[in-house]
């Protein structure tokens, strides 16, 4: 049901990305999704990947700060109105919703969601009693 | 050319070491009737007061750090009962226990004319205005350039340091002719100027002492051209006396030493070894006159040379130069001292597990900076950037309150940090004016 997500500490600075995206393409890992929060001095990088143990220990073993956090992901349908839905379900249960991301969804007409909450659980429960169709990490992106 | 009290200041080498032999034999035997940490340290070495006739005696007695200041804190190593003693002042530096020093009415008397001939050097006469920008405080700088202006008859304007457009306001509407203050608060002031809409032709400003911490001469540029005035170096620390105890003249060419009233030696810092005249290492003082804390071969910690020519001034008193860095590790960060050991601990109480760190110091735009750099780590790290900014955040203050100066928090990734097969680098100092001792 959840999903495994990897996060990076990367300094914010020119070379820094590519370093880690080097790695992983070295270990042949096929990243499904992706985001970048970034701050002045430094960036984390998430990502979903088709193999979490390979990358994660490719990664540390090339001395990355990584680690791994469960996420929910969920399926909507690609219309107006569709996120604002989902979302005002969980704010409604007084979720907090930390970060979001969207995945370039495979199958026309969806629109794949990432979130990481302070209530995970929680936020499970919401959707699914909602009828918001979970995905789970091999179904993302495919 | 004029002199506050030619007869010292210009007097032949063989008088200046007569008159130091002679005081220096009073004090040591004062010292070891009066200060019992004084006592037990020469009875140690062996020596007696009685073995202490002249300079050439000096090497035989033992040194005094700072660290002798703070075992006795506050008061153990003075020499008068305290009733003797009209005021106090403290150490700038935050290092735990502040250093305390006391003084006589007749130390207060000295150090102002020591004040008085540091203006005098510099074209002072009673028809200035002395524009005293230093703190007023437990801080030497201000009530010490205060009481020199006073006794050479001048005008003090006790300004003190801040408000900087009232500090532009008051040289034009006083008529300030003289200024005291860091050199950085004047660079800062002349930044100002060209905001506020301020001219140098509105002051009447024509000299400047500057000091309390490391400038180079590239700043004495900047700050002779943007207020039009000659800028001179000032010395002096709490624990021999305050501002001036020593001080440039018109020569700009070193400055010149109060030797009546403080015996200047160099030193190896290593070996501990008196080095020959012009040979650079660390200055040590004697006070030779001083009632309520006379310190006897004190280590300032501070790179300098001394230079026993003749100056062109006209003046015999041996001249130093421009102190060259310090033997410790203090870094002296916008006139404040900063052990990297206290922020290293303000660290560990935050993170214990902190320990790989690099502290870089620079001058940016005249005002030095101070960032430490910390790796992450995976334990450290969550997946937002919530948890790392709060981690930086506390770290930033509890140093901040450690030091007293604000620090900048950055984070690396992991193992960006040189790692050292000796002692580590914990220091990395980008400024023109390195605080590190390196030999020739």
């Amino acid at each position: 049901m959840l999903i495994d997500q990897i996060s990076v500490f990367v300094e914010n600075k020119a070379g820094r990305l590519a370093a880690v995206m080097e790695i992983l393409n070295k270990n042949g890992i096929d990243i499904r999704a992706m985001t970048v929060a970034d701050t002045a001095d430094f960036g984390i990088l998430r990502i979903i990947v088709n193999d979490t143990e390979k990358a994660i220990a490719a990664l540390q073993a090339d001395g990355c700060t990584a680690a791994v956090t469960k996420v929910i992901a969920f399926t909507i349908p690609d219309v107006s109105g569709a996120l604002y839905n989902v979302i005002g379900k969980i704010n409604d249960c007084g979720i907090n919703i930390e970060y979001l991301y969207s995945v370039m969804g495979k199958t026309a007409g969806r629109a794949d969601i990432v979130i990481r909450t302070n209530d995970t659980e929680k936020a499970v429960k919401v959707l699914t009693d909602n009828g918001v169709e979970l995905i789970c990490g091999k179904d993302l992106c495919r | 050319m004029n002199y506050w009290n030619k007869d010292i200041e210009c007097a032949p080498r063989s008088e200046i070491e007569a008159l130091q032999s002679y005081r220096l034999a009073n004090t040591v035997r004062r010292v070891y009737e009066n200060v019992a940490p004084y006592r037990k340290k020469m009875d140690e070495a062996g020596v007696r007061p009685e073995d202490i006739k002249s300079v050439a005696d000096l090497g035989k007695l033992p040194f005094t750090t700072k660290q002798d200041l703070r075992n006795n804190y506050p008061y153990g190593m003075f020499a008068v009962p305290t009733g003797d003693v009209v005021r106090i002042h403290a150490s700038s530096g935050t290092t735990g226990k502040q250093t305390v020093v006391g003084y006589t009415a007749k130390d207060i008397d000295i150090w102002a004319e020591c004040a008085a001939r540091a203006l005098v050097n510099i074209g002072g006469t009673k028809d200035d205005f002395v524009h005293v920008s230093y703190g007023y405080g437990l801080f030497t700088g201000g009530l010490g350039m205060h009481y020199g202006a006073e006794k050479l008859g001048a005008t003090a304007i006790p300004a003190s340091a801040g408000n900087s457009m009232r500090q532009l306001e008051m040289f034009r509407d006083f008529g300030s002719t003289i200024v005291c203050m860091t050199p950085s608060y004047a660079i800062s002031l002349i930044e100002m100027m060209e905001e506020k809409g301020f001219k140098k032709e509105d002051f009447k400003l024509k000299a400047g002492l500057f000091g309390a911490e490391p400038w180079t001469e590239e700043m004495r540029r900047q700050i002779e051209e943007g207020l039009g005035i000659k800028a001179y170096d000032i010395y002096g620390l709490s624990e021999i006396m305050g501002p001036s105890v020593s001080c440039e003249c018109v020569c700009q060419s070193g400055m010149h030493i109060c030797e009546d009233h403080f015996i200047a030696e160099v030193i190896d810092p290593d070996t501990l070894e008196v080095l020959p005249a012009g040979s650079q290492g660390e200055l040590v003082f004697t006070c030779i006159t001083k009632e309520a804390l006379p310190l006897i071969r004190y280590r300032t910690r501070d790179i300098a040379t001394l230079v026993y020519d003749k100056c062109d001034c006209g003046r015999t008193l041996v001249r130093m130069l421009k102190p060259q860095g310090r033997t410790d590790d203090m870094l002296i960060i916008r006139g404040v001292n900063v052990f990297p050991s206290q922020i290293e601990s303000a660290l560990l109480s935050v993170d214990e597990k902190a320990t790989n760190y690099l502290l870089v110091v620079d001058r940016v735009n005249n005002l030095d900076t101070l960032e430490i750099q910390l790796e992450t780590r995976p334990d450290m790290f969550g997946d937002n950037v919530k948890t790392l900014e709060s981690y930086t955040k506390k770290v930033k203050a509890a140093i901040d309150s450690a030091i007293g100066v604000g620090i900048n928090v950055k984070l690396l990734e992991p193992k960006t940090l040189a790692r050292s097969m000796g002692k580590a680098v914990r220091v990395q100092d980008n400024r023109a004016i390195k605080n590190k001792f390196e030999k020739k």
